[in-house]
């Protein structure tokens, strides 16, 4: 029993950390919320390369195909970076649910092809089609009247080279495909979060960029739902302690009746409340990388408590930011609302608190919470 | 990063297993907090003792196995899954033995932790007073030189004291420098509560059972070696326990999730109602966050990291998860949850009463709070 990170993963942590904050400062978001579509594709594709040049998109892919060939333990201190800067590129979708899929379907020539624009050329991974619910993922996917597949909300198609896109049939299950960029039509999506990259896109079906069907596709989409939750829980921890930073912060220089209104009990214990939540969803969410990284049986049951604790932990520090820094947070000059925004997104995404909640307690009688 | 435990711990864990099976007694001890149900548990712990399993943590010569953190924490997963009794004498194994063990003479351990890992001298907690309860620093019992011998008279009056009632010694902190200002001039004192002018007044509590009670100090004489820690140090002596108290040793992760799994069971057997799920899976998710926690933390010690004030984060998570998860238990014994069984609340019941104390003791979550605002993000003291 070592719950804790080695020397190397706490370095690897720092250096992403440091990167963000050097080339990715909450000026450099508000530039990018307020950037032309051009302007926005030019500054992702130079931050991409930055994380590219870190190995950060490759992580989890072995080394014998271009990867770092390191683990999930390593990967949740970097999102949990990409968090803290509320970084817009989808390097959760990239790194943590799309290159480790495509790299365990190798040799398939479509997963070569896709790992190579990931690898080769820089470009990012765009995901969509799978939902997660109280019955498990589900699929947004639907046919439309042209033959065309639909699938709503895909994340970083704007910027990627190859989309992971899953659909469910009600008869023959899941299909899971990697279709290039160029054979899509995308529809990009006005969302509140300006800096999150979401599509509606329409995709061929075609064997060609078939990657896995029936039970086998079934048992990628549960792992990419695993990864996603347990990954989008690494996002709003970073998240989560940014807003408590922030907060925080202000309270100490924000005066009233004469002195720091963070001297107030009464602010001092909303702040107290969200660092709380915040302190015990850490240790879940890096258990559920470590169960991630060893293949535990309970892998699910642990992203799902992951992404129950850090949803409800970053959606309380987004509360509590904003009512510590009263009117001016609700503006749109205050920086806190980037990452509020990005915290109400996530929270939800891959399955919010209570459905996550809801997965826990059907698995409850099937594995014992003690050693027995 | 490795979540499981190695052969030696998995051994370590067989061993306490079935030492409890074989142990731990068939039907639940008459309640602590009665004068039968107090000297039933002390026989407990002199079986415990008996075989090394009351203080494990602890080294040899004073009755442990001098086994590190991570072991400690397998034998209380153990322990409650035993269902084994409450530990009469925790008050003194995981409060001030802690503090002992840092700040007391070689006489001083020798002298006292063997009687106290073998239960024959139980200990109760002598901090608060009827004015000094979050403001602890408030104290003012105060102890002056005995002028006709090479020791102290204790003066004045404690209360909230756990076991207090029948309790043989009592740990407690008393102003030894009347001019010194709040957290200093205060002395960590050892106290046979047998010693003349030491008066008890038995207190009931909500359940009608004496737990604790006030503690009445008149002209008391101890001598220079029943000081834990330098004369005037006593502030910064009695923090090492209260950082035990709140933090890893007196509410160990195991206590939690056990009750959270028969919670999972308690939810089953009423047929799981739609309208308690969501509070069920909160409650046992809860209490698996703080188990892991708890093993975060442990590691960083096993590496010879301090807990800090941390320490206040955990004692509100801990204390406030209890009361969830006992709620959540009456809820769904509904209208079953008032009865007494036998006239004593049934275990349910019980566990909500004890419970609900929690975010009052060991520092109220209150102050916790403001320490967790001040010390972990840094605000302004009010």
């Amino acid at each position: 029993m070592d719950f804790a990170f080695d020397e190397e993963q706490d370095e690897l942590r720092q250096t992403v950390r440091q990167a963000l904050a050097r080339q990715f400062p909450v000026a450099a978001l508000r530039e990018f919320y307020e950037a032309s579509p051009d302007g926005r594709a030019t500054e992702a594709r130079a931050r991409w390369s930055m994380l590219s040049a870190l190995g950060a998109p490759g992580l989890l892919v072995p080394e014998s195909a271009g990867g770092l060939g390191l683990s999930d333990v390593d990967l949740v201190g970097v999102l949990e970076e990409a968090g803290r800067a509320a970084l817009p590129e989808p390097l959760l979708e990239t790194a943590a649910l799309a290159a480790p899929m495509l790299a365990t379907l190798l040799p398939a020539p479509s997963a070569a092809a896709a790992l190579a624009a990931l690898l080769t050329d820089d470009a990012p991974l765009a995901v969509g089609g799978i939902d997660v619910g109280v019955t498990g993922p589900s699929s947004p996917t639907t046919v439309s009247a042209d033959g065309m597949l639909r699938t709503p909300r895909v994340v970083g198609a704007r910027d990627a080279g190859v989309y992971l896109l899953a659909a469910r049939d009600p008869d023959s299950g899941w299909q899971l495909h990697a279709v290039p960029a160029e054979a899509c039509a995308v529809h990009p999506t006005a969302v509140l979060d300006q800096a999150r990259d979401l599509s509606t896109v329409q995709w061929p079906l075609s064997a060609d960029t078939l990657l896995a069907y029936g039970v086998a596709a079934e048992a990628s989409v549960g792992l990419m739902a695993d990864r996603g939750a347990a990954g989008s829980a690494a996002y709003l921890v970073g998240l989560a302690d940014r807003m408590i930073t922030l907060a925080a912060d202000y309270a100490k220089e924000r005066q009233q009746f004469g002195k720091p209104i963070g001297s107030f009990q009464a602010v001092k214990h909303l702040l107290a409340n969200a660092r709380v939540k915040l302190e015990f969803a850490r240790p879940a969410t890096y258990r559920a990388a470590w169960s991630l990284a060893t293949a535990q049986p309970t892998v699910s049951r642990d992203a799902s408590m992951a992404k129950a604790l850090a949803s409800d932990a970053a959606d309380l520090a987004a509360r509590v930011a904003l009512q510590v820094h009263g009117a001016i947070g609700y503006t749109w000059e205050c920086d806190l609302h980037f990452f509020m925004k990005r915290t109400w997104a996530l929270s939800r995404a891959w399955g919010d608190a209570a459905t996550h909640r809801h997965l826990v307690l059907a698995q409850a009688r099937r594995a014992p919470l003690s050693p027995r | 990063m490795d979540l499981t435990f190695d052969a030696a711990h998995e051994e370590f864990r067989a061993e306490a297993r079935a030492w409890l099976s074989a142990h731990v007694p068939r039907e639940p001890l008459p309640s602590l907090d009665t004068a039968v149900g107090f000297e039933a548990h002390r026989e407990w712990e002199a079986t415990l003792f008996a075989d090394r399993w009351s203080v494990v943590s602890w080294p040899i010569e004073y009755g442990g196995r001098d086994v590190g953190i991570m072991e400690w924490l397998i034998f209380e997963e153990e322990y409650y899954r035993a269902r084994a009794p409450k530990r009469v004498s925790q008050n003194g194994i995981f409060l001030l033995a802690p503090t002992m063990l840092e700040y007391g003479t070689a006489a001083q351990k020798e002298r006292f932790l063997p009687p106290m890992a073998a239960g024959e001298e139980i200990w109760c907690q002598g901090w608060s007073e009827p004015d000094a309860g979050s403001d602890l620093a408030g104290i003012r019992s105060r102890a002056v030189r005995n002028d006709g011998g090479d020791g102290w008279l204790l003066t004045g009056q404690k209360t909230w004291a756990s076991r207090g009632a029948f309790a043989e010694w009592c740990f407690g902190i008393f102003r030894t420098d009347p001019a010194a200002e709040r957290h200093r001039g205060l002395t960590y004192f050892l106290i046979a509560m047998d010693s003349p002018g030491v008066t008890v007044r038995p207190i009931p509590q909500i359940d009608g059972e004496t737990g604790f009670a006030e503690i009445f100090f008149d002209g008391v004489e101890v001598l220079d070696n029943q000081v834990l820690g330098d004369v005037g140090t006593g502030w910064s002596v009695a923090m090492s326990t209260a950082g035990s108290e709140r933090g890893l040793s007196l509410r160990s992760p195991a206590r939690y999730t056990e009750a959270a799994a028969r919670l999972v069971e308690l939810f089953d057997q009423a047929g799981r109602p739609a309208g308690s799920a969501d509070a069920v899976a909160r409650a046992y998710i809860d209490a698996e966050a703080y188990r892991l926690h708890t093993y975060w933390t442990a590691s960083k010690v096993a590496r010879g990291h301090t807990v800090g004030p941390e320490s206040s984060a955990n004692k509100i998570f801990w204390s406030e998860t209890d009361v969830a998860i006992h709620e959540t238990a009456l809820t769904l014994l509904g209208p079953e949850a008032e009865l007494l069984e036998a006239g004593s609340p049934g275990e349910w019941l019980d566990g909500y009463l004890f419970s609900l104390a929690g975010p009052i003791y060991a520092g109220t979550n209150e102050i916790q709070r403001n320490v967790v605002a001040e010390r972990l993000l840094g605000l302004p003291r009010g």
